[in-house]
């Protein structure tokens, strides 16, 4: 098994630092998509309520392979964007849909004391839920959002459908070199696991310095 | 009708919608009869064992769905069990979705409460008894609304088994559009709506389960 790695280090750690680079990528991305989302998501307005509720139940209810897919094959052909590329747009469309509605449930759970306080000193709605409310939603949403980054990393593996050389795709390539499937997957799925156990990892650590922080 | 939608193609998009729905409904029943097994043996703490299978479901679930699917299609055959593609697909989602919901049911029992398990046992249940009639029910209907969520992922995950050549939705999609490149916006709009309807109305399940529990 370690010839394996010994023979491919440098394909194998090709594709392991394209995966972190997608999922850092499509980490921030969805961050901030999936933020506007939600914020839509709780305007006061009917209209854009209804945009943001579209796009996340849309988003939500597709598989991220559909929508991978249609950026590479549909998308790609008129704009030259590259499978990387394809497949980390596809990932931050799908992500931030779930990440909007972690920031919904932490904003949710948020005392509504705290709007109404902000609301009576003055601040405007943009003002006392961008300043006020949300820093304290995003706080709250940390241990659901850990899921989703932990997922994010898990299916950023949707990169290989469309030539985007990420770790899986790379795991393929070398198992169809050396047939040897059984053991190339097993340094890949290790490789995999120490990406995502330590996102848990330092998700954990996350949550209990902004808990610590908090006056119980 | 002819193009995109004629009747052949739809005959055989309709066959993907088929096999996609016999997959996923094959999964949720192993993987939730396994699942709620491992929830049970994570919440009750049997020595070694319980550590064991957490080792175990941890691992499972912390890696892609896609290698899990890769690897019983292609790696398994080396220790002498050869799958077919439909085989393939369902036993790596039900392993990977059992790992899911053990976890999710584990925090269900968790979430019951101890007072539960020691009024029961203070009548004179044992631990089997207190466990089947008192706490499962309970930690069941609370787990109902994550439940039906990981199976709207388990339902749009079977797309992924296009990887190992099933006939299901999307790959039976990409042969249409396949023949032509103006059935690419018409069959990816199809099988979008196609996924959405199962799945929204899953959601609007777990939302009405939801409603009724509170």
């Amino acid at each position: 098994m370690i010839n394996i790695f010994l023979e491919n280090w440098k394909t194998l750690l090709d594709g392991f630092w394209i995966t972190i680079l997608s999922s850092i990528v499509g980490l921030v991305g969805s961050l901030v998509l999936g933020t506007i989302f939600a914020l839509l998501e709780m305007a006061p307005n009917k209209f854009l309520k209804f945009i943001g509720s579209a796009f996340v139940e849309f988003f939500r209810n597709i598989p991220l392979l559909v929508i991978t897919l249609f950026f590479y094959v549909v998308v790609a052909a008129d704009f030259h964007i590259s499978g990387f590329w394809s497949g980390t747009i596809g990932l931050i469309l799908y992500t931030s849909a779930f990440i909007a509605e972690c920031i919904r449930g932490g904003v949710d759970s948020v005392d509504p004391g705290q709007m109404e306080g902000a609301r009576a000193n003055g601040l405007t709605y943009t003002q006392a839920m961008v300043q006020v409310v949300l820093p304290q939603g995003f706080k709250l949403a940390i241990p659901s959002l850990g899921n989703q980054f932990i997922n994010l990393v898990k299916n950023s593996s949707i990169l290989s459908f469309v030539a985007g050389f990420d770790l899986m795709y790379q795991a393929n390539v070398i198992s169809g070199e050396n047939l040897d499937p059984f053991n190339t997957y097993i340094i890949v799925g290790i490789m995999y696991l120490i990406i995502t156990v330590s996102v848990s990892k330092c998700m954990s650590i996350i949550e209990s310095k902004v808990n610590g922080g908090a006056t119980e | 009708m002819s193009g995109a939608f004629s009747l052949i193609n739809m005959h055989y998009l309709l066959g993907g919608l088929v096999v996609t729905i016999v997959v996923s409904v094959i999964s949720i029943l192993i993987s939730f009869v396994l699942g709620t097994l491992i929830g049970i043996i994570l919440f009750e703490k049997v020595p070694y064992f319980t550590k064991t299978v957490r080792f175990i479901s941890n691992t499972i679930r912390n890696l892609p769905l896609l290698l899990l699917i890769f690897f019983t299609f292609f790696a398994l055959p080396k220790l002498g069990v050869e799958l077919n593609a439909f085989a393939a697909t369902v036993v790596a989602m039900s392993v990977f979705e059992a790992s899911m919901v053990g976890e999710i049911i584990r925090g269900g029992l968790l979430s019951v409460g101890a007072d539960q398990a020691e009024g029961a046992l203070s009548t004179g249940m044992n631990k089997v008894q207190t466990l089947w009639h008192i706490l499962l029910p309970q930690a069941l209907k609370k787990s109902i609304p994550p439940l039906i969520s990981q199976f709207i992922s388990l339902v749009k995950d079977t797309s992924l088994a296009t990887a190992i050549v099933l006939p299901e939705l999307t790959f039976r999609s990409q042969v249409i559009y396949g023949q032509n490149p103006n059935y690419m916006i018409p069959m990816f709009i199809t099988i979008a709506i196609m996924y959405f309807i199962i799945n929204y109305g899953l959601s609007l399940l777990a939302k009405w389960f939801d409603k009724r529990m509170v």
